[in-house]
Order: structure tokens, then sequence, then C-alpha cells
């Protein structure tokens, strides 16, 4: 099991590197560069020559790699075009931002999705059920960025509960933070949820249809404790996965949510970026968004390897 | 009547359809279980004997529902009980061992803590006494080591263990009824009799009342005292163990009794006609009519209801019984010997055939070469002829499907040589082989409902050799569609159906039919009667003969089942862990002396007489793997000679006669060894 783990750390790194290569070749590939970007009409004679100097654009792109690389191992993606500052300057509080929007969330998201998984499974074809499955069905089908403007209409313009934008400063304390991002996260998690708790339902239905379980309560085993000694287990094992999948999906719905209720975080970021064609920027979004990808699904890999019976018993094999 | 543990009163079971008819499962069940007695429940797949061993412990599966009558255990209707209460008969007073034993524990929970829960629940033990009793109930069912064992996930055990796993879970509450579900069904032989000779040894013991339900006569003849037939819902049959099997009065168990192969008397057993008419179907007389014999036309209009005969002290569902009960149980075995005409053509020559499992390392990969000093099969040489059919036999993990695979290309081979029709060689891989040769291998698999497209329609199925291999089109094809499908007794009607419309025995006539639709030299038959019941399994080997006669096909057949293998085959072949143990002429084969591993086997058979009881001769250890060295049978070998038998590889004797023995011992001392026990 340990080179199993080692394994697949491995080949998380080996991916990271992959996708570092595409990101930078993908920038480089593209017609101008970050000079002629910058200094657009003036792009020509000593003032391109001195840009390239000062970004050190005058050597081979492999060399460009790896020092960029190198950086990035450190936490220093160079200097962003526009304001000419340190990208991870820049960087920091945005990700610690939307850190925070992306596990309020997840925090919230994951038990309600587990709960409704459960007990629409366990009142199966019952009125709870029917109930529920529909209320995540419709959930399900409407985009994000349909059901984020619906909640500024509702709660925020009509009924005034609470901010319908977030005016806070990039670097804002969490708990300034707070009271902004419940209608956020309201729309991050509905979608998230609803595809958790389908998920969950299918795997729960399936194990209490299996012979342990049939075997379990003609052994005596009271209701409750069976389900959770006997189906619980088995049945959110599979389903770790998909929660890592979804998680991942999330990084992308925070994107667009973000942008909707003008939330200083990464999602807001990329779209600047990418319209000022601040390359710098781009690129350094791509590698962490990915490193955050790999590394979730690592994590649920490995929660499956500890969790699994059959293959935490290859250590004693081996 | 106070000795009864559970009274069963005129218990119906059944559905709703679809179209809002209410369609019977169970029909009228009454009988009764008393202390200390094990009563066999035995029908055929659909006879509804499952639903009846679940209602005795007031489970009824989702989607049916208790139409009438009761299920008193003692005095209390199971059926009326609150869940709670349910909780508190349910492995304290009753308890299950269920027939699939590795899907029954769940995955997650260790044994030892399973069994726990059960002693938690109906004992008030504390903890270090309850540590004491797992280990004493592992120790019970005879599992080696119980403390490890109790430390143990479900999937570290072997099939047998997991199954003495659930008896000794179900021993736990020692409950007064214990309900057995195909207990044995899906185990290999030798294990199959260790576990019925442990449950006897329970009954005994601990004075249980038990309710063995099994398709198996041979399993029941081997446990049961008295036995209960069941037939599309209603019990037909119900007495004593040897009335019902040496004097079955009642046309079904008689023609079922005739159905099954034996070894005592070899040969292609009578089959009969017809399947068990789907719930529902039938609207008066009796559920029987269409398939007996002895029917008039009083079975058609008038149902007959059980009637009980003093003499016998036997319960019928018949109209006709009286001309059953002299008939006496010699008539049972009008069996057809086999007739093949064998040519001296060598059809396929086997010479040093070694097929490997083992997954080729990355670099091994490139370099094209596998690296596995101990292959799953090894030095396989067989040689057979023209119209003949050889039966590979052993139990699970022996190789014998391995070698059929590579016969058909679908595994590569590692070493030797595969050879068609004396000089051409198969090649190894499947893409590389000549279409004639593709023709002339066909394979006809174990479960018809995995082999055969569930979206194709029967015509679609039988038209893909022919249109592959002969390029038919249009009329054409259909006629000879048509005559394949009546070659195997199944009429144009059956064209435009799926496999899902038709019965188990159906689907396999059309996989049948299949193969035999590209006129293939050679047949491969993978366990192809196991998943059908014993009076659809003598038809279809019924079958396969008459193809073969008309044909002059010739067959390899992979079968665990010792007795229909010594129906079906001129020679027969012993496989243990992937190497010969023993090859020769069936009748030969299967009279001693002979290796020591046959011998095994032989001695594990059950008959459906309760006084031919199986012989254990060796431990049932299973070995994951072969061993490194010396003879492959070394670790279970009952008559192991010493050093020898860890290092030489032992060498081919010939019999007396004619088979040949791959053993260290001298046969002649074999002969004086296997004579003396």
């Amino acid at each position: 099991m340990f080179f199993l783990v080692i394994k697949r750390i491995l080949l998380g790194l080996i991916t990271l590197f992959i996708v570092s290569l595409i990101t930078f070749a993908g920038v480089e590939v593209l017609p101008g560069d970050a000079c002629t970007t910058y200094l657009e009409r003036q792009a020509f004679g000593e003032a391109l020559e001195a840009c390239y100097q000062r970004l050190g654009l005058n050597v081979p792109a492999y060399e460009r790699y790896i020092s960029w690389a190198w950086g990035v191992l450190q936490w220093d993606f160079g200097y962003s075009l526009s304001g000419e500052m340190k990208i991870n300057e820049v960087l920091g509080p945005k990700v610690k931002n939307s850190l925070v929007l992306a596990s309020a969330s997840i925090l919230i998201g994951i038990p309600i999705a587990l709960l409704l998984g459960i007990v629409t499974a366990l009142w199966r074809d019952r009125l709870p059920d029917i109930i529920i499955s529909t209320v995540t069905i419709f959930s399900m089908t409407i985009p994000e960025f349909i059901s984020a403007t619906l909640l500024i209409l509702i709660v925020a313009i009509w009924l005034e509960w609470l901010p319908g934008i977030v005016i806070v400063p990039t670097d804002a304390t969490v708990s300034e933070l707070l009271p902004n991002i419940i209608l956020p996260v309201i729309a991050i998690s509905m979608i998230m949820t609803a595809h958790m708790a389908r998920m969950v339902r299918s795997s729960v239905i399936q194990v209490m249809a299996s012979d342990y379980v049939q075997m379990a309560i003609l052994k005596g085993v009271p209701y409750w404790k069976m389900v959770f000694r006997h189906v619980l287990p088995n049945a959110l094992l599979p389903a770790i996965n998909v929660v890592a999948l979804t998680i991942a999906w999330l990084l992308g719905g925070v994107v667009v949510t973000e942008v909707v209720f003008n939330y200083p975080g990464l999602g807001r970021l990329v779209i600047e970026s990418i319209s000022n064609r601040d390359l710098p920027v781009v690129q350094a979004l791509a590698i962490i968004l990915a490193s955050i990808y790999v590394g979730i699904n690592l994590i649920a890999d490995l929660t499956t390897l500890m969790l699994n019976p059959r293959l935490k018993s290859l250590q004693i094999k081996k | 009547m106070d000795s009864a543990v559970q009274t069963i009163n005129n218990l119906t079971i059944g559905f709703t359809s679809q179209k809002g008819k209410q369609i019977s499962i169970l029909k009228n069940i009454s009988t009764t279980i008393k202390k200390g007695e094990t009563v066999g429940i035995v029908g055929e797949s659909g006879s509804g004997k499952s639903t009846l061993a679940l209602a005795m412990m007031g489970y009824v599966k989702h989607g049916l529902y208790t139409i009438s009558g009761e299920c008193l255990f003692h005095s209390n209707n199971l059926l009326k009980m609150k869940n709670k209460d349910l909780e508190n008969i349910r492995g304290r007073k009753i308890a299950m061992i269920p027939q699939n034993a590795g899907q029954s524990l769940t995955p997650n929970l260790k044994i030892g803590y399973q069994i726990d829960e059960a002693l938690k629940l109906h004992t008030d033990l504390k903890k270090e006494e309850r540590d004491k009793k797992i280990s004493g109930l592992l120790n019970k069912v005879r599992l080696p080591s119980p403390e490890i064992m109790a430390q143990r996930y479900p999937h570290e055990l072997s099939g047998g263990q997991q199954q003495r796993v659930a008896v000794a879970m179900a021993l736990a509450g020692n409950p007064e009824l214990l309900l057995l579900d195909e207990p044995t069904t899906g185990l290999d032989v030798t294990t199959q009799a260790h576990v019925l000779e442990l449950l006897n040894f329970i009954a005994k013991d601990t004075g249980t009342s038990m309710v063995y339900v099994s398709h198996d006569l041979g399993a029941i003849a081997q446990v049961s005292d008295r036995v209960i037939v069941m037939y599309s819902g209603e019990i037909v049959l119900d007495g004593p163990v040897r009335s019902i099997l040496k004097n079955p009065i009642h046309p079904y168990t008689f023609g079922l009794l005739k159905s099954i192969p034996k070894l005592t008397s070899p040969g292609l057993p009578d089959s009969m006609s017809g399947s068990q008419p789907q719930p529902g179907t039938i609207k008066t007389g009796c559920s029987f009519y269409e398939r007996c014999n002895l029917a008039e036309d009083n079975c058609k209009n008038n149902s007959p209801t059980l009637e009980y005969i003093d003499g016998l002290n036997t319960s019928v569902r018949c109209f006709k019984y009286k001309e059953l009960i002299n008939v006496k149980e010699t008539n049972l075995d009008t069996v057809k010997s086999i007739n093949n005409h064998v040519l001296q053509n060598e059809i396929l020559d086997i010479s040093k055939v070694s097929i490997s499992y083992a997954k080729q390392k990355f670099i091994d990969q490139l370099l094209n070469k596998i690296d596995d000093s101990n292959p799953t099969v090894q030095d396989i040489n067989i040689n057979i002829n023209k119209g003949e059919t050889l039966a590979l036999v052993g139990e699970s993990g022996s190789g014998k499907s391995t070698i059929l695979k590579s016969i058909a290309g679908l595994l590569k081979t590692k070493d030797g040589m595969i050879k068609f029709d004396k000089d051409k060689v198969l090649s190894n891989d499947l893409k590389m082989r000549d279409p004639g040769f593709l023709r002339a291998i066909q394979l006809i698999f174990q479960n018809p409902d995995e082999s055969l497209n569930p979206n194709h329609t029967v015509e679609e199925i039988v038209s893909q050799p022919l249109r592959l291999y002969f390029g038919l089109k249009g009329d054409e094809l259909k006629q000879k569609i048509i005559e394949v499908l009546e070659k195997v007794r199944l009429g144009e009607f059956y064209l435009t159906r799926y496999p899902r419309q038709l019965s188990g025995g159906e689907k396999q006539r059309v996989a049948v039919a299949r193969a035999f639709a590209a006129k293939p030299d050679i047949i491969l038959c993978d366990e192809v009667t196991s998943a059908l019941d014993v009076s659809v399994q003598a038809a279809v080997l019924n079958l396969l003969q008459e193809l073969k006669e008309d044909f002059g096909t010739t067959y390899i057949f992979v079968s665990h089942d010792l007795a229909v293998v010594r129906a079906i085959s001129d020679r027969v072949a012993v496989l243990y862990q992937g190497r010969l143990c023993e090859i020769g002429p069936s009748k030969n084969v299967y009279q001693l002396p002979s290796h020591p591993y046959t011998e095994v086997l032989l001695g594990a058979v059950l008959e459906p007489d309760p006084d031919l009881k199986p012989k254990l001769v060796a431990e049932d250890i299973v070995e994951e793997k072969p061993p490194e060295k010396g003879c492959s049978f070394q670790g279970r070998c009952p008559r192991i000679l010493g050093d020898i038998c860890k290092n030489e590889v032992p060498p081919w004797q010939i019999g007396e006669n004619g088979n040949s023995i791959r053993c260290h011992i001298k046969v002649e001392d074999l002969k004086k060894q296997q004579n003396i026990n």
C-alpha cells in the first residue's frame, strides 16, 4: 500500500509537470508576447529591446521555462504586466478570498448532500423522496449564473435581507467577508449539493438491496444500527471520488459566481487578466487551479485507499 | 403438536401485476417443522422455495406481500409481527445461513465484529466472554487459528471459509431453527461435502431444527430427515427422505430424479420436456399437467389436493400417484449410454502448453517477454480425435476454462503449440488466425444470460455466424436460420424473440444453435449446464449428444460436475492447479486405482441417495498458487510419500485400465492403498 500511495503522488506530480508545460507552451505560441502587449504601439526598437531585457524574454524558451518553474516552486510567479506588481502579492489575498468562499460552500454543501441522499434513499419512492428529488433535479438543471441572479433579485432587491453585491476590499478579513458570502455560497452549493445527493441516493439504494444488508436484517440488527454500520460505510466509499470531482467542478462555478456577485476572488482575476492579456497572471492562475484540481483528486484517492478494506489489506500481504 | 417449532398454515404470498391482477408465488402452503428435525425443501428455480424460507423468518421481499395464511413460530405469527419484535427473534430464535456467504458478509467489517454483533444482540455476555465465544464458534465450524480469523475481512477468506463464518454467525444466538438457503451452491465439490458434513454434525450436536433449501437432490439426500418437494409455488410431495428419493410417488419428483446423471449408472439421463409454468398462468387443474406423462383429462380440469398416505407417511398432490407406488427404484435407471463414432484422426493436438496470467512489467512488455517460472497452466499434452468428447474436470482454479480459452484463441499461450487437423498450427494471436480455423472452433459459454446480446433477437443472434462465415443473405439466410433453430428444437416462432423472453433452457439452446450454425469441427463447452436446472440440464445434454451424432462434431467439455462428465464423455482429463493429474477413458478414470486427487473428487460426489455417503479423504484447503516445484497436488494429498513429492514432478504411469496417472506412487501400491480404505 505504501507503494500505491507513492505511485499516486508521483502520478499527481507528473500531471502537474505536464500541465505547466502546456500552459507555458500555450502562452509561448500565441502571436505576440508580454512586451508587445504591454507597449502596444511603442513596441519596436529600443523600447521593445529594453522591455525584453527587463522581463528576461531574450533568452531561449527552455531557459525561461526552467527559471519560471523554479520560481513557481517557491511561490514566485514573476511580475504582472498591468501594475508591474509581483504576482504573488496580487494573488495572495484573492486566493484566500476564493478559498473562504469555496470551503464555506463545501462545508455546508457536503453534509446537506449526504443527509438528503440518505433520506431520499431510505424513504425511497415515498413522500420525502419525491419532494427532495424533484427539488434537487430542478436546482441541478438551473445554471449558477441564473440562480445567482434570481437570488439577488429575490433576497437582495425584493426582500432586502442581504447585500446583493459584495463591496469589500480585496484584503478584507474573514469576519468582514462572512455576511457578504451568504448568497454566493447558496448559489454555488445548490448545484453541487444536488449532484452529490443524487449520487449518494443511488449508491445507498444499491447497498440496501445487497445480500449482506438482507443478512444483517435477518440477523436481527436494529434498523438504524444496520444503516450506520452495514450500509453507509459501503455506500459512501464510491461516493468519495464523485465528491472530489464535484469539488473540482466547483472551481469553475466559483469563477462565474464571483463575477455575478462582484466578489474579490480568483474568479474575477481570471476574467480580468484574460481580457487584459496579462499573460504571466493567466499562466500563474492556470497552474494554481490545476494544482488544486490534482490535489483534491489525490486526497480523494488516498481516502478511498485508507477506507477500503480490500486495498488496505494489500499492506498485510506484502 | 407441542414439539412443533414452526407451523405454517395456508400461506399464500404474491404480488400485484402491472395489470392489477393478484398473482401468487406461494399457494396454500401448510407444513410443520418439528424440534430437532432437518427438513429439505427442494425445487427448481422459480418454485418459490426461497420465498418460503424467508417467510419462515417473517421476511417478505420488496414487492411481495402476504395474501393469506400465517407463519407461526411457536404460537406467534411472524408475518403480523412488528419489526421491533422480529429483531428479537431473528438471529436469536431463528437464524439464516445465506446462499452466497461471500456477498452476505458486510465487506467493511471484520469477521470477528460481525459475529460479535450477533452475540451482543442476542446474549448478555461480557466483552471477554464474547471474545472467547467467538473463538469457540470459529473453532466449532473448524476454521484454523480462530483468533487470527476473527481479525480478517470477508474478502481475505476462501468461499468455503466464508460459508463456515456464516454458519458460526448463525449459531451465535443458539437458535432453535436454522434456515439454510442453498448454502453449498457455488462451492467446489470437496468443499461442499465438507460443509454438509459440518452441518450434519451441528444438527446432531446442538439439536437445532434445520430447514435446508436447495435445488440439489444430492445435497438434500445427505442432510435431511424429511423432504418437501415444491413445484410452481405448491408443495407436491412431503415425506421421509428415503421414501421420497427411493420411491417418489409424484410424477414431477420421479422425472426430476430420472434426469440427474449418476455415477452409479453412467449414461445420459432421461429428460423431462417443457418448463415450469410462469406464476399466474395456470388457471385450473394440476400445475404439472403440461409436463406429466401420466396426465389425463381430469388433471387438466381439477386441481389435486395434498393427500396424506398413511402407509408411506407421505403427502402427495397427484390424482395418479397409485401408479407410481409400485414402481421400484431400479426403474429410475433408464439411461442411454453414449455411442460416439470416434475416428482415429487426430483433430487437435495440444502439446506442452503453458499459459500465464502474470502481468508483464512495462520493460518486459517492450521486450515482448513473459517472465513467469510458475505459470497458471503448465505442460499440458492432450491429443483429441475426431468425433470424440473429451472432458476436463477439476475444481475452481484448476485451469480448465483457461485451457479452453487458449484453444479458442482468447488467451495467448506462453509455451507450447496447439495444432489443428494434424499439422496446422493455430496462431497464438486471434487476429492472425485464419477465418477458417475461427469457424472450425466454436465456444459455448456457461451463462446464456451473459453470452447472448440482450438487444438482439434470436434471428440476429443465429444469423451472425451464417453471415460472417458463409456470406448468406436474404431468404437463403432466413431459411438456414430456421433450419438451425429446428435442429435445437426451437421453431420459426422464436425468430423475433429476445433472450429475456426465453427460459434458461431455451436460451442455452439458442447458444448451441449459434455454435452449430458455423458448422464447426470442434465445440468447446464451458460449464454449459451449470447454470441450468436439473431437468433442463438433462435436455441440453441429450441435445448436445444428438447433434454430435448427426454432425460428427468433436467436443471439449469443461465441467466441475463429475456425474455430468461421466454421462457425456469418452475420455476425461483431471486437472489440479493447471497441471494434468490423470487422463484416460472415462469409465477407467472413474474406477480405482486412480490419482489421489481423482480419488478425493470421486469421494466428494453427492448422489441423490441418503445411503451413499461421501468419503472425505483430503482437507478442503484452498491453494492460491501452484507449488514452485514437485507434484501440483502435494499440498492436499492424503497419500503423500515425502520429499520426492515436494521436489520432483511425478512421472506418467499407465494404469492397468489404460488410464495415465501422474504420481510418484506405483500403480500397484495405489491399488492396494485405495482398496484398503
